[in-house]
């Protein structure tokens, strides 16, 4: 069995995890998932690290489809990440107790195991998670 | 620009009606806007209408007649019924027709409304991730309000509240029982910080209004309600949005602030000229925020008026009147419709036990939806 990533071009799991944004090349704006009009748009790396802008708590299952999550469904914390002079990414949010989720606190990139597909295979997301001084 | 009137009114009532097709509950509605306006079908020279989920408005001529009218079909999410509105009132304002009638009609799946990606020009992965659900953005646009703007808890449960005590004197409405505060507040979380009282449920229902130009209205003994403005706007740069992957960290603004300000030039008048409201209410912080967004009072300053119960019927300024989507639901393609609806039937004082005292003379109403739309209407009696 594998694993392999939501979709492709969205992040990288090595060196470490990367998110892989779009930078337009005339107007120089930054957005993600990269557009694939690459006439337009060149790939960029994010940054790592940012603050918490808003969150919320999913807390009954997303329908199916889209949704393809486990159907064993526990609630999981959502928000946006402000990543500095970049944008700001909309993730899902890990390793959180959401009793001690506040807007503005420090975050970092990470991926996750997300669900299994139908041949076994693990499918894996990107995901913010605070950050851990230490 | 000729001045139009509404002349005519009617709803299906909103909720659930097993058996009868979104289509017909429209067709309904026609005929009730018909009969309040002493016409029939075959006087109606044009129609516009639509719903987001219950198929093309246009096919209703096999409900009401087959008379040749020229009959536009609308979709344009949660501004249909306010799209429609703006078609009817355009082609009486300019001259071309006397008297027509705007639709909206709408029957959806219970729970939560069912998006996928590709209807969004989205990536596939954005839905299977779990990012397609509404709920989700209203309460991340709420949660960074509330911390921005000090926005208690309380208020969100006071205005779930209103709604459902002004929805007992609406024959319409779906959610006519009180429910108090403290149930409203202890009620299951549904997406934090908002209880399952707190988001408006998709519902069904239809609403029609017979439009006519003065001369039309006045052989009718009709011309009490007109319309000052009528407008649909899209999203400016840096909004935040439903369905969003991204956003830029300029902020910017938002298309309730375009389509306000139009309506409000428009009309000639400011937001202090008006004496009752109907605000988009998907869930109980969007009508907060949306008191702010169409110029009623300063971000923060909701706090205040809601303790104050300056928005009850007979506060300083109404807002959702009838219980708004809290109390009667969300049929996409209706809401629109029965906010003008609710505003004409206060402008004539037929509001019974939640009629607005004091004869009110201007009525707001206002919707906002996906993908970043908002329309705003003005009526003047």
């Amino acid at each position: 069995m594998g694993a392999s990533a939501i979709a492709e071009g969205l992040f990288r799991e090595t060196p470490e995890p990367t998110l892989i944004g779009g930078r337009h090349r005339e107007t120089g704006r930054i957005v993600f998932p990269c557009p694939g009009d690459a006439t337009r748009w060149e790939a960029v790396d994010l940054p790592r690290r940012g603050t918490l802008w808003s969150w919320t708590v999913q807390r009954f299952r997303p329908k199916s489809p889209p949704y393809t999550g486990p159907e064993d469904f526990t609630p999981f914390a959502i928000g946006y990440v402000e990543l500095p002079s970049a944008t700001i990414v909309e993730t899902q949010l890990s390793g959180v107790d959401f009793d001690r989720l506040t807007i503005g606190m420090a975050m970092e990139l990470t991926t996750m195991s997300f669900s299994t597909d139908a041949d076994g295979n693990e499918v894996r997301l990107y995901a913010f998670t605070p950050v851990t001084e230490g | 620009m000729e001045d139009v009137y509404i002349v005519g009114i009617g709803i299906h009532p909103f909720g659930r009606t097993n058996g009868m097709s979104g289509l017909q509950q429209g067709a309904n509605a026609a005929r009730a806007a018909m009969a309040d306006a002493g016409l029939e079908w075959p006087d109606m020279q044009f129609g516009f209408g639509g719903s987001d989920s219950a198929g093309n408005a246009d096919t209703i001529v096999n409900e009401l007649g087959l008379t040749g009218l020229p009959f536009i079909n609308v979709k344009n999410g949660c501004a249909t019924g306010g799209s429609a509105l703006i078609g009817s009132w355009q082609a009486i304002a300019s001259g071309a027709h006397d008297v027509g009638i705007a639709i909206g009609f709408d029957k959806h799946p219970r729970g939560a409304f069912n998006a996928l990606p590709a209807e969004y020009s989205l990536p596939e992965w954005y839905g299977e991730a779990g990012f397609m659900v509404t709920t989700q953005f209203f309460a991340m646009k709420l949660q960074r309000y509330m911390a921005l703007h000090g926005i208690s808890p309380t208020s969100l449960g006071r205005v779930a509240e209103k709604a459902f005590r002004n929805a007992v004197h609406a024959d319409h409405a779906w959610r006519r029982s009180p429910v108090d505060i403290d149930t409203i507040l202890n009620a299951q979380m549904i997406s934090d910080p908002l209880t399952k009282y707190m988001f408006c449920s998709p519902a069904e229902g239809g609403v029609a209004l017979v439009l006519a130009s003065a001369k039309k209205a006045r052989e009718l003994g009709r011309d009490q309600v007109r319309i000052k403005a009528a407008v649909v706007r899209t999203r400016p740069p840096g909004s935040f949005e439903v369905f969003s992957p991204c956003m830029d960290i300029e902020r910017g603004g938002a298309p309730t602030l375009l389509a306000s300000k139009a309506a409000y030039e428009m009309a000639g008048i400011g937001p202090q000229d008006i004496d009752l409201a109907q605000l988009q209410d998907t869930e109980s912080g969007a009508e907060i925020m949306h008191m702010a967004e169409n110029g009623f009072c300063g971000d923060g300053d909701q706090e205040e008026w809601l303790a104050n119960g300056w928005t009850n019927i007979d506060g300083r300024l109404p807002v959702n009147t009838d219980g708004g989507c809290l109390a009667c639901g969300e049929p996409i393609g209706a809401s629109g419709l029965r906010q003008v609806y609710e505003n004409a039937l206060q402008l004539r004082g037929l509001g019974g036990g939640r009629q607005v005292p004091d004869n009110p003379r201007t009525a707001y109403s206002h919707v906002y939806g996906a993908p970043g739309i908002s329309g705003v209407t003005i009526l003047e009696r």
